[in-house]
């Protein structure tokens, strides 16, 4: 198959970026799109020009680091997919594929494709963990957990941090990304003790890092590789309202 | 250094009680104490991770270095299987010491019996820890952890967190760790790459690191220097490792005097996704947790080109279960892969490519229903279907084996320290506890052991005898001349201006060694990879092409500076399997072998450690650990 597409370059933050135009022929439809970029880029760094630059490594759908729009969607066309687990065969002969950045305040262009996500490490320090120092955990089995709530505090933890979700949302919002922390604690008795605390720091941090607001429209979800559901909103916002209550009353 | 012997310097007295005396022994720092040191860690993946974590709790001041931009983008995060731990919570007969012989024998008695006996010993806090720290193991109805049996052994002591094991544990580990970056113990340098260590008065006191955002070349000084840098496997070009994984820091430890033991002892995992075509960037692996419902065949005659559900039971050849009744599907992962190249040589292999065999679980399937493997394997036959195109619910998956893990690594010893004082090795990076032979479910283990329970107490009496010294030392001579040899390394390689892309050189150098040092080798292979690995060295230095700056983000400069360490390593592993004439674990000499195909060990010349030091000019010296044997007999491995 031949492909045209057209690729956002951008040589660093501080610089302008445009859209180039590449053709590519006699592409494997069996291919990863991820590879259909190796390809170009061999190509360019033949020719004596600076390669496109992404973000990607495991190439396993699970490490996090990929991920851009193609066509406007982050991670492209397929449903529950990275861009690196997405194929040439998702695409026609022929087509027109438009790549760029991750759009966010909060998420600067590097370089090309390549977009810095550091803000969501600074919402998982200021409060995303259960505080408890190697060593002094009791033996694991004393506190037997619900299936139910096992099994959903793991899909919830299942957040790869692409910032797919971020770049989905028209608000710019990181709801998805930090509720699926706050709910994976949540759901769990360990995360319990800590939960109005975390719930308000991580809030806090979010907004400080300029992410914008919820307003429940639900691309985030629907563009999410992981499928990580709406319902994790639902969860921060009742255990926002519940930490925010508690503390009321207490200064009561 | 021709007088130099190696001392595993693991402590006297009696195995199951060796390591808690000898923790007692060990120098203390109180927290306040603690703060007067600096700790640099490089790679922040399950054992650098939490190593740094529980330093940083101990009081000391952490400096992580990581190529990727966030802790959580680890290699270690795509462990799909499980983690092993002798918890015993099925009753079925499991316990340290079987974990330990377990491990010993799955490494074909090529490993330290007091490391392993430590490590399994230790599982069992792992998992104690990471539950507490809210990882979401899978649990039974009753609430209970649950467990899975893994290759090489049959009892159930695997916990897992569905296909996603290594992800979990290492956001728990990554938690913990941010739990120290809010505190202020932690500073995280994101998106940098080590590219020398710097050792004063033959101590390693600091590192180089280039800024992979502005190519800034700095130095950066500590008390001591901790490698959490993962393994090599990216040296065959094509493997199951993410793309960035390399050898660099290892090997410019390497070079400054840190021995490199076993390099030749690299794991094939026999369930991956196989080869599809030339543009293959990198290798899928599909659990070995698979082999527990699903079946291995392929067709009896050769060449046979139906389509799988064509081939009736009785022209299926189930072969791990016909030559190993007793494990079946199930045997360790070097007796599963060889046997899978074995019969695609003798023409039964399936698929396009005649090199891949039948990965069935139509049994279970029917057993035990679908809905039961989709909640147990969900995500792996998702994965297998968008890569291959086809529905493994309906067609046997193929697979065949990938290069995984490496077991040889950075020398170390009981502490985890190098050869170098000061410079400690953690996780994949070092060596120590894996044998010839890695069994499923254990990498996840020994990140873990080394990062959370034994390296934090080994530094810490290392740093006590250390005067801790927090100015800012990178003025020192020896630091100025490691920056300015890393910047000349740069120019030069930036000043070749030829005509190759990196992947190219790098594709032919991991064609030689998966063909002459992958899973099989024999005599006139190596020194065939002797020869002609300089000569890709020559063309790697005459004719690569980098173009753009080095002061800027160049993704095809990082891959350059990667990949020629990976032509030496190379060099260096075809060296080891050469001198090693006998076959074990993962390293099969096609000259020795029994009369069932079966690796055939030479205990009497060959029972040793390798650990090789660099010679610039010329061959590597080798020096011998014995290994001694006081708790188990050795005994040829037998699966049957």
């Amino acid at each position: 198959m031949n492909i045209n597409l057209k690729i956002w370059r951008q040589s660093s933050d501080k610089k302008d970026g445009k859209l180039h135009d590449y053709r590519l022929e006699n592409v494997d439809p069996n291919i990863s799109f991820l590879e259909m970029l190796d390809i170009l880029n061999n190509k360019l760094v033949k020719e004596k020009k600076d390669p496109v630059a992404f973000d990607h490594d495991c190439r396993e759908g699970i490490c996090g680091s990929c991920g851009f729009m193609i066509n406007g969607r982050p991670h492209g066309p397929q449903k529950a997919t990275t861009v690196c687990q997405l194929h040439m065969r998702s695409f026609k002969d022929e087509d027109d594929i438009l790549l760029e950045p991750f759009r966010a305040k909060s998420f600067g262009v590097i370089k090309d494709l390549s977009v810095d996500r550091k803000s969501f490490d600074r919402i998982i320090s200021s409060s995303g963990f259960v505080s408890v120092d190697t060593g002094e955990a009791g033996e694991a089995n004393y506190i037997p957990i619900e299936k139910n709530n096992a099994d959903e505090a793991f899909l919830s933890a299942a957040c790869i941090g692409c910032g797919a979700c971020v770049a989905a949302c028209k608000n710019s919002s990181a709801m998805l990304f930090t509720s699926a922390k706050v709910s994976h604690l949540a759901l769990l008795p360990q995360g319990e003790i800590e939960q109005a605390d975390r719930v308000n720091k991580m809030v806090a941090t979010m907004d400080a890092e300029g992410f914008g607001a919820c307003t429940n429209t639900g691309a985030c979800s629907a563009e999410c590789p992981k499928e990580i559901s709406q319902t994790n909103i639902a969860r921060l916002n009742r255990e926002f309202v519940k930490a925010q209550l508690g503390s009321f009353i207490k200064k009561k | 250094m021709n007088d130099f012997k190696l001392n595993s310097n693991a402590p006297n007295g009696e195995l199951h009680t060796k390591w808690e005396d000898y923790k007692k022994t060990l120098n203390k720092l109180t927290p306040e104490e603690a703060n007067k040191y600096k700790v640099i860690i490089i790679g922040t993946g399950l054992a650098g991770a939490s190593a740094a974590a529980t330093l940083a709790e101990k009081g000391f001041n952490i400096h992580a270095f990581s190529y990727h931009e966030s802790p959580r983008r680890a290699h270690s995060i795509a462990a799909q299987g499980g983690i092993n731990a002798a918890k015993n919570y099925k009753q079925d007969g499991d316990s340290v010491m079987r974990l330990f012989y377990d491990t010993i024998k799955g490494g074909d008695f090529r490993s330290r019996e007091d490391n392993v006996y430590r490590l399994a010993e230790l599982s069992v806090n792992i998992i104690d820890q990471c539950v507490a720290q809210g990882v979401p193991f899978a649990r039974e109805y009753g609430g209970l952890l649950d467990n899975r049996s893994f290759g090489g052994v049959q009892v159930s002591r695997t916990f897992y967190a569905r296909g996603q094991t290594g992800q979990q544990l290492l956001l728990g580990a990554y938690s913990a760790l941010s739990r120290q970056t809010n505190a202020g113990k932690v500073t995280f340098y994101p998106r940098h790459d080590m590219l020398d260590i710097v050792t004063v008065d033959g101590k390693a006191k600091g590192i180089v690191t280039r800024n992979l955002l502005n190519g800034k070349i700095e130095s950066h000084s500590a008390d001591v220097v901790i490698l959490a840098t993962g393994g090599y496997s990216n040296v065959y070009y094509l493997s199951t490792n993410a793309m960035a994984s390399n050898v660099t820091a290892n090997w410019r430890a390497h070079r400054k005097g840190a021995l490199f033991a076993n390099p030749s002892f690299t794991q094939i995992h026999p369930t991956c996704i196989p080869v599809k075509n030339d543009f293959q960037s990198k290798l899928t692996l599909m659990s070995e947790s698979l082999r527990n419902d699903g079946r291995v065949w392929v067709p009896k005659k050769k060449n046979d080109t139906r389509k799988a559900v064509d081939i009736p039971e009785e022209e299926r050849d189930y072969y791990l279960e016909r030559i190993y009744p007793a494990f079946g599907n199930l045997v360790p992962r070097d007796v599963a892969s060889r046997r899978a190249k074995e019969v695609c040589d003798n023409g039964q292999g399936v698929g396009n490519t005649g090199v891949a065999v039948y990965l069935d679980f139509k049994k279970a399937i029917k057993e035990k229903g679908e809905q039961f493997i989709k909640e147990k394997y969900g995500n792996l036959f998702d994965m297998y279907q968008n890569i291959t195109d086809e529905n493994p619910y309906k067609t046997p998956m193929k697979i065949y084996p990938a290069v995984h893990y490496t077991m040889g690594g950075l020398w170390v010893d009981y502490n985890l320290m190098t050869t170098i004082p000061g410079l400690f090795s953690i996780g994949e990076s070092n060596f120590s506890d894996h044998g010839a032979n890695r069994l499923g479910a254990s990498a996840l283990m020994q990140g873990l052991a080394d990062g959370y329970f034994v390296a934090p107490h080994t530094i810490m009496d290392y740093l006590a005898t250390e005067n801790p010294d927090f100015s800012n030392k990178t003025d020192q001579k020896e630091f100025v001349a490691a920056v300015e040899e890393t910047e000349k390394d740069i120019e030069d390689i930036m000043s070749i201006k030829g005509d190759l892309v990196v992947d190219e050189v790098h594709r032919e150098l991991g064609k030689v060694v998966w063909d002459k040092v992958g899973m099989a080798r024999d005599k006139k292979g190596l020194n065939h990879a002797i020869d002609s690995i300089p000569k890709i060295k020559e063309k790697f230095w005459k004719n690569v092409s980098i173009p753009g700056s080095d002061k800027d983000m160049n993704q095809e400069l990082e891959k350059a500076l990667r990949l020629k360490d990976f032509i030496e390593l190379a060099e260096l592993m075809a060296h080891d399997a050469l001198d090693r004439n006998e076959s074990c674990g993962a390293h099969f000499r096609e000259e020795y072998q029994t009369p069932e195909n079966e690796a055939e060990r030479n205990d009497k010349d060959f029972k040793y450690v390798a650990a090789w030091g660099y010679n610039k000019n010329g061959k590597p010296s080798l020096f011998k650990e014995e290994l001694k044997y006081k708790n188990v007999k050795l005994k040829t491995r037998s699966y049957k």
